[in-house]
């Protein structure tokens, strides 16, 4: 199981998966948005989506985890 | 030829207790190695030398004990890629590669002679510390443990020193790491901490495992006390003779140039850069395009990997590059950011390889944690290093640089030689956004009509921009060249060529007072 995580604070900017939805290695599961840039959250598994914290526009603290995957 | 003459009973008795010493310990330990993935300190040195072979030093050091051969550890010097190296290398056969007085004497020695023959000095570390019943002999004494980290600390900047970290290095024993350049960790085994777990739960009643507490993928990625993570020892021997083909002998020998080969062959910078300064992008594809190929030795890759240190060669040149990753938390700079900086300009500054900076960066974290954290000081450490450089130095900026970002990465202020910006840079205190709420932000509130804010806000974002138009920094003399992004390879190894002469000046000042 992988648990991504918010990689420093910001707000939830695009949330690309849904739950139950099957994500490859590599692949973008949520952007945030930081110091005005887009900060692409990555899956580190290939596995499928689980649970998923937080909408468009949620501010989020560095860690906070976002989603999970299970592998 | 076997000549009868030297069949003598003295030689019989040298040959008998050199075959002893060789040896190492007892088989038991010899076994242990083998169960944890590890080779003999012998071999390790086999494999490090060119054609295996090297002259030893101390080699019957406590041979009168049983037990002691070479004291636990070989002081060695042979040869890397032909070029002279002095090695320190621990026997974890013997006593667990503890330290005692001659273990202490010979690594002090091996120190001298490095220094005397001005040549790098690696440390192959695999070590369980102090023998404390043997403390008096080899502790606090003017010739103690402690003069081995005051000779690191003497030669650090003079000779390369490179720690290869093949088991434990423990308490004071893992300041041997600690001052190297470089900390090359076997995933698994190395490990590094003050106090064991074992130590941590009797005196402060923390429960935690040696991975957790000291373990080298734990170093890599969080503490960055570790520089590369490898699989086994001999990747790691590998890398480390990899390493050194960038560093000249010592700060005063010319540097090492290689044959020039073809950047690899990829996606173009104009393909790989997108306009959009608020889009994300792998640094590692633009840096492909400008170095030779196969040419990158990355330095904590794993740790804050929001900006990258790599050793690479553009030209055949070694050359350290400092590269922000928008692809990484934006590219933006922290607290850990700083320390990977830091260390990797004083390590180039010292060994005569020019810098590289390329520069995408929306400035220094901000928010309580980091502030708490000392970002401010952090960020003055990284300017100072950077700043207090006098290789030859180019700055490209290849998008976005804001604030402090663009002191960091060395800006115009800060005397690079050439200060170069793609088509695609942008330089301002903050971004358009952030300036227009900054300014405008009571007239925009004002404005009732959502449709007329937005007009409003995009008309002062337009003016903003205009105001930071590259051609207008350019034309101001800000940047002393804006260069296509395809031909930014050849731009940058022809200008490093010329830079070869660039003096440097000493000052008469003993040195700054660092901010860290």
């Amino acid at each position: 199981m992988q648990e991504v995580k918010a990689a420093m604070a910001g707000t939830i900017f695009s949330v690309d998966v849904k739950v139950g939805d099957e994500v490859k290695k590599g692949q973008v599961v949520i952007i945030l948005e930081s110091m005005k840039m887009e900060i692409p959250l990555e899956a580190e598994v290939d596995g499928t989506v689980t649970s998923i914290n937080g909408t468009e526009g949620d501010f989020v603290n560095e860690e906070d985890v976002l989603v999970t995957i299970q592998s | 030829m076997t000549n009868d003459t030297t069949k003598t009973a003295y030689n019989e008795k040298l040959e008998e207790i050199s075959t002893r010493v060789l040896a190492g310990g007892a088989e038991k330990y010899h076994q242990k190695l083998e169960e944890q993935g590890k080779l003999f300190v012998r071999e390790r040195l086999r494999l490090l030398f060119d054609e295996g072979q090297y002259v030893e030093d101390g080699k019957f050091a406590n041979c009168e004990a049983d037990d002691l051969p070479a004291d636990g550890v070989v002081t060695a010097t042979g040869k890397i890629d032909g070029q002279t190296v002095c090695v320190m290398a621990n026997d974890s056969t013997v006593k667990a590669g503890s330290w005692g007085a001659r273990t202490v004497e010979k690594i002090i020695r091996i120190q001298e002679t490095a220094e005397k023959l001005r040549v790098p000095l690696l440390y192959l570390v695999d070590s369980a510390g102090a023998r404390i019943t043997d403390q008096l002999e080899m502790f606090p004494n003017r010739r103690g443990a402690g003069r081995i980290f005051h000779n690191q600390v003497r030669l650090s900047g003079m000779i390369p020193q490179v720690c290869l970290l093949f088991g434990p290095s423990a308490a004071g024993g893992a300041y041997i790491p600690a001052f190297c350049d470089i900390v090359i960790m076997v995933e698994g085994n190395a490990s590094m901490y003050l106090g064991s777990p074992r130590m941590a739960e009797k005196v402060i009643g923390e429960k935690v495992t040696l991975e957790e507490m000291g373990g080298a993928r734990m170093h890599c990625t969080v503490s960055g006390c570790g520089d590369v993570l490898v699989e086994n020892e001999e990747q790691a021997i590998v890398e480390a003779r990899r390493y050194l083909s960038y560093f000249p002998a010592n700060h005063e020998a010319p540097s090492k140039h290689t044959k020039a080969k073809d950047a690899k062959e990829g996606r173009s910078l104009e393909e790989i850069i997108p306009e959009n300064q608020n889009a994300p992008f792998d640094m590692y594809e633009a840096i492909d395009q400008l170095v030779d190929e196969n040419s990158l030795f990355e330095i904590k890759r794993l740790f804050a990997a929001e900006v990258i240190t790599t050793l690479a060669r553009i030209d055949g040149r070694p050359v350290g590059i400092i590269a922000n990753q928008p692809k990484v938390k934006g590219g933006v700079l922290f607290v850990d950011s700083a320390d990977k900086v830091t260390k990797f300009i004083t390590l180039c500054d010292a060994f005569s390889i020019p810098l590289l900076f390329l520069a995408d960066v929306p400035g220094f974290m901000i928010g309580t944690k980091v502030e708490r954290q000392g970002i401010i000081r952090h960020g003055a450490k990284l300017i100072m290093a950077m700043s207090s450089a006098t290789v030859p130095k180019i700055s490209v900026i290849v998008r976005k640089a804001y604030g402090a970002g663009l002191y960091a990465m060395a800006g115009p202020a800060f005397e690079p030689d050439v200060c170069i910006a793609l088509p695609t840079a942008q330089i301002a205190v903050m971004g358009p956004e952030a300036a227009v709420n900054a300014v405008y932000s009571n007239k925009i509130e004002a404005i009732t009509d959502p449709k007329e804010k937005i007009a409003y806000i995009k008309e002062k974002h337009e003016e903003y921009k205009e105001e930071i138009d590259i051609y207008k920094m350019a034309s101001e003399l800000i940047i002393d060249e804006i260069v296509a992004p395809h031909s930014l390879r050849s731009v940058l190894a022809t200008r490093f060529a010329y830079y070869e002469t660039k003096e440097i000046k000493k000052t008469s000042r003993k040195h700054p007072v660092y901010p860290v």
